[in-house]
Parts: C-alpha cells; sequence; structure tokens
C-alpha cells in the first residue's frame, strides 16, 4: 500500500523532478518492502507503462546478439526499452562493472552476453561475470533443458530443470599460495546458501508441477561441505511431502545424464558441480546455441545463454545461433509479466528451429544468425497483433 | 643390477636352510636393494617388476564391498582356469569400522608385493567425518599419483558414439580430495583443493610420456582457471612447462565445462586428456557412459613403486550385489592391465580376445548393457573362448 503511494507519488513528481531520481526512490520502497519473501520479485520499474532493462553486449558473440534482441524486439513492439552498459574485459579497473551493477540495481532486471575473463591478466583481476553475480547476489541459476522439437539429438525426451548454487562453493575467488609452488583454493559452502538455493529448488518445483528433486554432490570425499549441502537440502525435503527427493553423487550423475538423462526432473547442486552438469546437459539437447539460463536473486533477475560462452571464434561471422539468446530475452519477459509478448517470440523461434535449412553451423546445417532472425520476425508478423513494418 | 642379482641369488641360496621366513626377508631385502636402486629415475619405465618367488607372482587381492567379492571371485576363477602365474593375497578391509587398521593392514601387503587388484570400499556417509575414505587413503598413502583410464568404443557393443578412443589421466592424490575441510564458524564450511607444482608436474609428464609411447598425438589439459586462477593456473601452467619438452605433441588446454559439453557432442575430437582430481572425476565418468556403462571400463592406478587396478569408476554396485547380474568385463579386463603390468603378455592378450569376443554376443550381455545375461554365464564364456583358443588350461 505504502509503496504503491510512493509509486503514485512518484509518478506524479516526475513532471517535477528528474525521471532517473523519481525511479530509483520509487525502486528503493518496493525494495524494502519485498525483503521478507523472495518470490513476489516487484515487478520492476516502469515508466510510462515501458520497462527499462539493462543490456550489457559482452565480448564475443554477444553484442551481436543482443542487437538481434533488440531488433526483435522492436519489431514486435515490446515494450521495453534497454539501457545499454558496455564493460569492457581488457581493462583492470572495475570501473565498468560497477556501472553496470548499478544499472542493474536500478532496472532490477538485465539481459547479458558473456564478459570474458582474460587468463593473460594477473589473478587479482576477478571474473566480471563472477563479481556481478555475486555483487547482486543472484544466488540460483536455473536452467532449463528440455530436448526442443526439430533438433535431432541422440537421446530424445528430456526435460530437466537445473538449479544451481552461483554464489558460492568453488567460485569464491579465495586462493592463495602460502609455500611457493603450493596452492590451496578454497571451497566454501554455507548453511544459509544452502538452505536457500534448496528452498529455491523446491519451490520451483512445487510451481512447475515436478514430482523429484535429485540433489548432487560429493559428500563420500567432501563430507563437511558436500555433506552440509546435503543436509540442508534434506532439511528442506521433509517441508515439500509430494516431491521426491534424491540424492546422486555427481560421478554417477554425469554417467547416468550420458546414458539415460530421462530419469532426471529437477537437480539441485552447489556452483561447480552445476557448471559441469549444466553444460552436459546443454550438449544433449542439442548444444550451447539452445539453452537459455536465468540467474535470480532476491531482488533482481538477469538473463543470459545458459552455457555462458562467449563465442571468440565465431564473433561477427553471422553463424552464432541466437536461440539461446532470443530464448533467454523470452525468459526476462515472462519475468516482467509481459507473457502474450513471451509466448509469441516463443512460438516463432521454436516454429524456425523445425525448418532444417535455417540450421546454423552448430545444429549442423548453414543458415546463418540474419536468416534466421528474419525467419522469426516473419513468423511473428504472420501469426501475431501489429508490428512495424520490416 | 649387480646387487640386486646377489640378493636373490643368496635368498635362492638361503632358502632351503632357512626356511619361509626368512626366504621372506631376502626378498624384502633383495626388493629393498632394487627399490633404493631405482629411486634416482622417477620415469614409469623404472618400475621394477614386482617379486618373482618360483616364477609365480604374488599379487594382493582387495575384495571391497557391492559386487567386488563376486567379481574378483571370478579373476581368480579365470586365472586358476588359464594357469596364469599369480597367487592371491587376499586382505579384507571392513568398512563397517572406524579403526584404520584393515587397510593399514592392506596398504603393508600392496607394499610387500607392489601390485593388487582391488573392488570399491565403501564410504559410509553415516560415520563420522574423520573417517577417511578407504579408498583415498589408500591412494594417497602408497602416492599413487597418476590415475589412467582407457575409453575405447568396444565392438559388440551399441553406443550412440562410435569411434571414441580416450585416455584420461587423472592426478589422484591431491586436488579437492585433501580431506581437508573445517567449519570456523558454524554454518560455514571450508574445504581445501590443493594443487602443488610437483604434484602437477609429476603428473603432466607421466601424461606426455605415456602419449609417447602410445603413438598418441594430442595432450588437452582439463582446467577452470579462468575462476580458480592461481590453482588451475598452477596446474595449467606446468602442463605447458612439460609440453615444450614433448615437440612431436600438440598440447591444448580446454575448461571443464566446456569440455563436458564437447564430449556429449563429438567424444572423437579427444585423444590424450590430463587434468586434476575432480574434473578426472567426472570426465571419467562421462566417458565411461559414452562407451558403454561402468561394467566395461577398467582403471589403473599407478604410482612409482606400486601399481593398483581397478574398475574405472569405482562403484560399489551395492544394489547389484550377489545377484548374478554384475558386468565382469571391467573386473576382467583390470585383471589384464595387471598382467601387463607384471609383464605376463601372453595371458593377458589371451584373455582380453577372449573378453572382447564374448562381449560380441548380445544374448550374454548383462543387465547394464541392455541383456539379461548373468555374470557366471559370461566368465563360463569366456573360459570356453580360451580353452578353444589357447594353451593348456584346467578342466573346466
Amino acid at each position: 500500500m505504502t509503496a504503491r503511494s510512493v509509486c503514485a507519488l512518484a509518478g506524479a513528481l516526475k513532471l517535477v523532478f528528474s525521471n532517473r531520481l523519481t525511479r530509483v526512490y520509487g525502486a528503493v520502497t518496493c525494495n524494502q518492502r519485498h525483503n521478507s519473501t523472495y518470490t513476489t520479485i516487484p515487478p520492476p520499474a516502469r515508466y510510462g507503462g515501458r520497462h527499462t532493462v539493462t543490456l550489457i553486449p559482452g565480448d564475443g558473440i554477444g553484442p551481436e546478439l543482443a542487437k538481434h534482441v533488440w531488433e526483435l524486439f522492436r519489431f514486435c513492439c515490446v515494450p521495453v526499452d534497454f539501457e545499454v552498459v558496455n564493460v569492457d574485459s581488457s581493462l583492470a579497473s572495475e570501473d565498468d562493472i560497477d556501472d553496470a551493477i548499478m544499472a542493474i540495481r536500478r532496472n532490477g532486471v538485465a539481459l547479458k552476453g558473456n564478459i570474458e575473463t582474460n587468463h593473460n591478466l594477473p589473478p587479482s583481476y576477478k571474473s566480471r561475470n563472477n563479481l556481478l553475480r555475486t555483487t547482486l547476489d543472484l544466488y540460483a541459476n536455473v536452467m532449463h533443458c528440455q530436448s526442443l522439437p526439430g533438433v535431432r539429438t541422440r537421446h530424445r525426451n528430456i526435460d530437466i530443470m537445473i538449479v544451481r548454487e552461483n554464489t558460492e562453493g568453488e567460485y569464491s575467488s579465495l586462493e592463495h599460495e602460502n609455500v611457493p609452488g603450493v596452492v590451496e583454493c578454497l571451497k566454501i559452502i554455507t548453511k544459509t546458501k544452502s538452505l536457500r538455493i534448496a528452498d529455491y529448488a523446491f519451490k520451483t518445483a512445487r510451481s512447475n508441477g515436478r514430482r523429484l528433486v535429485t540433489a548432487v554432490h560429493k559428500a563420500n570425499i567432501m563430507k563437511l561441505g558436500d555433506g552440509l549441502f546435503l543436509d540442508c537440502c534434506k532439511e528442506v525435503a521433509s517441508g515439500y511431502p509430494e516431491i521426491t527427493f534424491e540424492s546422486m553423487i555427481v560421478d554417477n550423475t554425469t554417467m547416468q545424464l550420458v546414458s539415460r538423462p530421462q530419469q532426471f526432473d529437477v537437480m539441485v547442486m552447489p556452483n561447480l558441480y552445476g557448471n559441469v552438469v549444466s553444460n552436459v546437459c546443454a550438449g544433449l539437447v542439442g548444444g550451447p546455441g539452445l539453452v537459455p539460463g536465468a540467474n535470480y536473486g532476491e531482488n533482481y533477475a538477469v538473463f543470459e545463454t545458459g552455457t555462458r560462452n562467449t563465442g571468440k571464434s565465431i564473433a561477427n561471422s553471422n553463424t552464432a545461433n541466437p536461440t539461446a539468446m532470443l530464448l533467454a530475452s523470452c525468459l526476462l519477459l515472462d519475468h516482467l509479466k509481459l507473457h502474450d509478448y513471451a509466448s509469441m517470440i516463443r512460438r516463432a523461434v521454436l516454429s524456425t528451429l523445425t525448418e532444417t535449412k535455417l540450421h546454423t553451423a552448430d545444429l549442423g546445417g548453414q543458415g546463418s544468425t540474419s536468416e534466421v532472425l528474419q525467419h522469426v520476425m516473419n513468423a511473428v508478423q504472420s501469426t501475431g497483433p501489429r508490428t512495424l513494418s520490416m | 643390477m649387480a646387487a640386486h642379482t646377489a640378493a636373490m641369488s643368496m635368498s635362492k641360496i638361503l632358502h632351503p636352510f632357512l626356511g619361509g621366513r626368512l626366504g621372506n626377508t631376502a626378498k624384502v631385502f633383495g626388493r629393498t636393494l632394487s627399490s633404493q636402486r631405482n629411486k634416482t629415475g622417477n620415469g614409469r619405465d623404472n618400475i621394477p617388476p614386482p617379486a618373482k618367488y618360483g616364477g609365480r607372482h604374488t599379487v594382493t587381492l582387495i575384495p571391497g564391498d557391492g559386487i567386488g567379492p563376486e567379481l574378483l571371485n571370478h579373476v581368480k576363477e579365470v586365472f586358476r582356469f588359464c594357469c596364469v602365474p599369480v597367487d592371491f593375497e587376499v586382505v579384507h578391509v571392513n568398512s563397517n569400522v572406524e579403526t584404520e587398521d584393515d587397510i593399514n593392514n592392506a596398504i603393508t601387503a600392496i607394499r610387500r608385493n607392489r601390485v593388487a587388484l582391488k573392488g570399491n570400499i565403501e564410504t559410509k556417509h553415516t560415520m563420522a567425518p574423520s573417517v577417511k575414505s578407504r579408498n583415498n587413503l589408500l591412494r594417497t598413502s602408497l602416492d599413487l599419483y597418476a590415475n589412467v583410464m582407457h575409453c575405447q568404443s568396444l565392438p559388440g557393443v551399441q553406443t550412440r558414439h562410435k569411434n571414441i578412443d580416450i585416455m584420461i589421466i587423472r592426478e589422484n592424490t591431491e586436488g579437492e580430495y585433501s580431506n581437508l575441510e573445517h567449519e570456523n564458524v558454524p554454518g560455514v564450511v571450508e574445504s581445501l583443493k590443493i594443487i602443488t607444482r610437483t604434484n602437477s608436474l609429476r603428473i603432466a609428464e607421466y601424461a606426455f610420456q605415456l602419449a609417447r609411447e602410445k603413438g598418441r598425438k594430442r595432450v588437452t589439459a582439463v582446467h577452470k582457471a579462468n575462476i580458480m586462477k592461481l590453482g588451475d593456473g598452477l596446474f595449467l601452467q606446468c602442463c605447458r612447462e612439460v609440453a615444450s619438452d614433448y615437440p612431436d605433441l600438440t598440447f591444448d588446454s580446454m575448461i571443464v565445462d566446456n569440455t563436458t559439453m564437447q564430449l556429449v557432442s563429438k567424444p572423437q575430437q579427444f585423444d590424450v586428456m590430463v587434468m586434476p582430481n575432480l574434473y578426472g572425476n567426472v570426465v571419467s565418468n562421462v566417458c565411461a557412459g559414452l562407451v558403454g556403462g561402468p561394467g566395461l571400463v577398467p582403471g589403473a592406478n599407478y604410482g612409482r613403486d606400486y601399481a593398483v587396478f581397478e574398475t574405472a569408476t569405482r562403484n560399489t554396485g551395492k544394489s547389484i550385489a550377489g545377484k548374478n547380474i554384475a558386468n565382469p568385463t571391467a573386473m576382467l579386463l583390470a585383471s589384464c592391465m595387471m598382467l601387463d603390468h607384471l609383464k605376463l603378455y601372453d595371458y593377458a592378450t589371451m584373455i582380453r580376445n577372449a573378453i572382447l569376443s564374448t562381449m560380441n554376443e548380445t544374448r550374454l550381455h548383462t543387465a547394464d548393457l541392455g541383456g539379461q545375461g548373468t555374470t557366471s554365464e559370461v566368465v563360463q564364456s569366456i573360459m570356453r573362448v580360451i580353452q578353444s583358443k589357447g594353451p593348456l588350461t584346467s578342466d573346466l
């Protein structure tokens, strides 16, 4: 109630003050109200009925794919404006990424390409993507891998949701060399975060009508660390009696994934195993060009391709597969509650996938990115409401 | 060489007089001399052939849990049937007790015999965290630093991918398996992953030498150095250093997530892969799944002085224990690798050919390959093949 009145006040004030100030004020109040639960992520700032979304092009194929998304949104008259923030991965200073983080705090939602982590820079230079995820506390990485029609794969009928802890685990960036030649990397597992991610996984399973949640771990070796994670999952599982809970060791999991992936439903796991398992699943359903990923936090959401590839080798050659980024933008639209636009674009993308002659190089075809995009726009125009002229 | 031969001949002379007990001492004495002699070299070629007494080798056998005991019984049957000159010294390790006496006995036996064949010992989650994994203890105490797994598509086994031939060399003693964890603050656990320069150089050296020996062209290092810059960065650097000494081999590196994705789409691009412990665990299981499952691939753990052979994916197989449906192929192929290590190449080839020809018979495939055959049928068939082809065997 209070927030709504503040937002109305903000609306009234917009004529008086600058846009940015009222939007920040309104957003801050909304966030404070919703700090108690995380399911009520407030709808991000809407000004004049149009949403503003931060866009971080990234490196490699990121910029061209982001441009395609922008073109498509413009064509479909989607009420989303993009605030583009460029992050230069070759600089050592963190100003760029701080600007991006501030923009995301302001807008609440972002669409990003992967920012390259240059190995040649000194180890004090942290991965920009990682910085973004930890600073914004985007604790859940959700990737939905399903066999798509029109894409031929060795396995069929795969439908796995992977919920991966996104902020701690092996990605803590805490390493030191006490003795020359001996490096210690710390893997951090905390009870609060494990409970939080397990809760998220079970809530997602329940809201999507899923029956089985599998925790992936290596608790026979890392007894305290993964043991804690497993215990937290078991605790949370007891609160969801309609959902079956199982656990599986990561090596067995990967082996089962390549022989019989249909047995998995929802999987929850710490950071590194999540990385490996999500890449295996992406490979099973057709490759990195097809699967979108979403990073959810309590207050923010960032959408990107599921496997976070920079694609440096295929940048600017018009051969990248835009499907993953387009489906990620559909996830974005769903998050903004623009469900009609989301389903429209998603339908168009999936119908384009069934055309084998349009398949890009990663699916074994010879189509180009722009051809795929044209076809998607055609599909939207033929089925949908008004669009801009092409 | 002279000291070793002298000690051996001395033991032969002393044996009739002093009986078995001192014979053992002479064996130990002789072996200590030879191991001291060989301590200078650290290449694999210098692992001395283990003790031959009366022309017969003694190998430690650790049955383990689950399907381990039954599979190892089958190995013993096959060896006895083929008159392989190997005697097994069986050491049981009870995974239910907390004391480490059992595993220490096993380690002593392996130190004595130099070679072992083992089933997987179960690590119960319900026991206290101070109870370390027995398998891990064995590997670290004996410093079995290289785990080698050769995944190849076997004829007769239908898989989704064909023509896979990957050798995986996995660092076996450090990395994430250091068992160093602590809880400084309640609810916050820190696990340490240790990467050292010496161990990384050692495993890289092993990988490149093995690649060269087997005539391989390419070595791929698998890492996650974009996130773990110091740790995996050190590993990668060591691999690059060693690679510069082997100009005939191509060296490249790949991040572990990309590797697993490539493995499920195009595994034929990989040749030899070298990696730290945890990635090795995951990648070797993926590869085992690609070539047909855990019942088919043997694994070997090599140290400077010792070698232990087991199934590659180290499964206990509790759920199928005692039911006669386990696939004996992995354990039998592991025993062939052991025979190769003992330089009994003829026996090894004989048994291996028999196993591979049995694999072609689809009706004998066990449950994990989608068939309905039993373990004993498979073993019987192998023995029959050996009898029909081979030299003298015991009666069936």
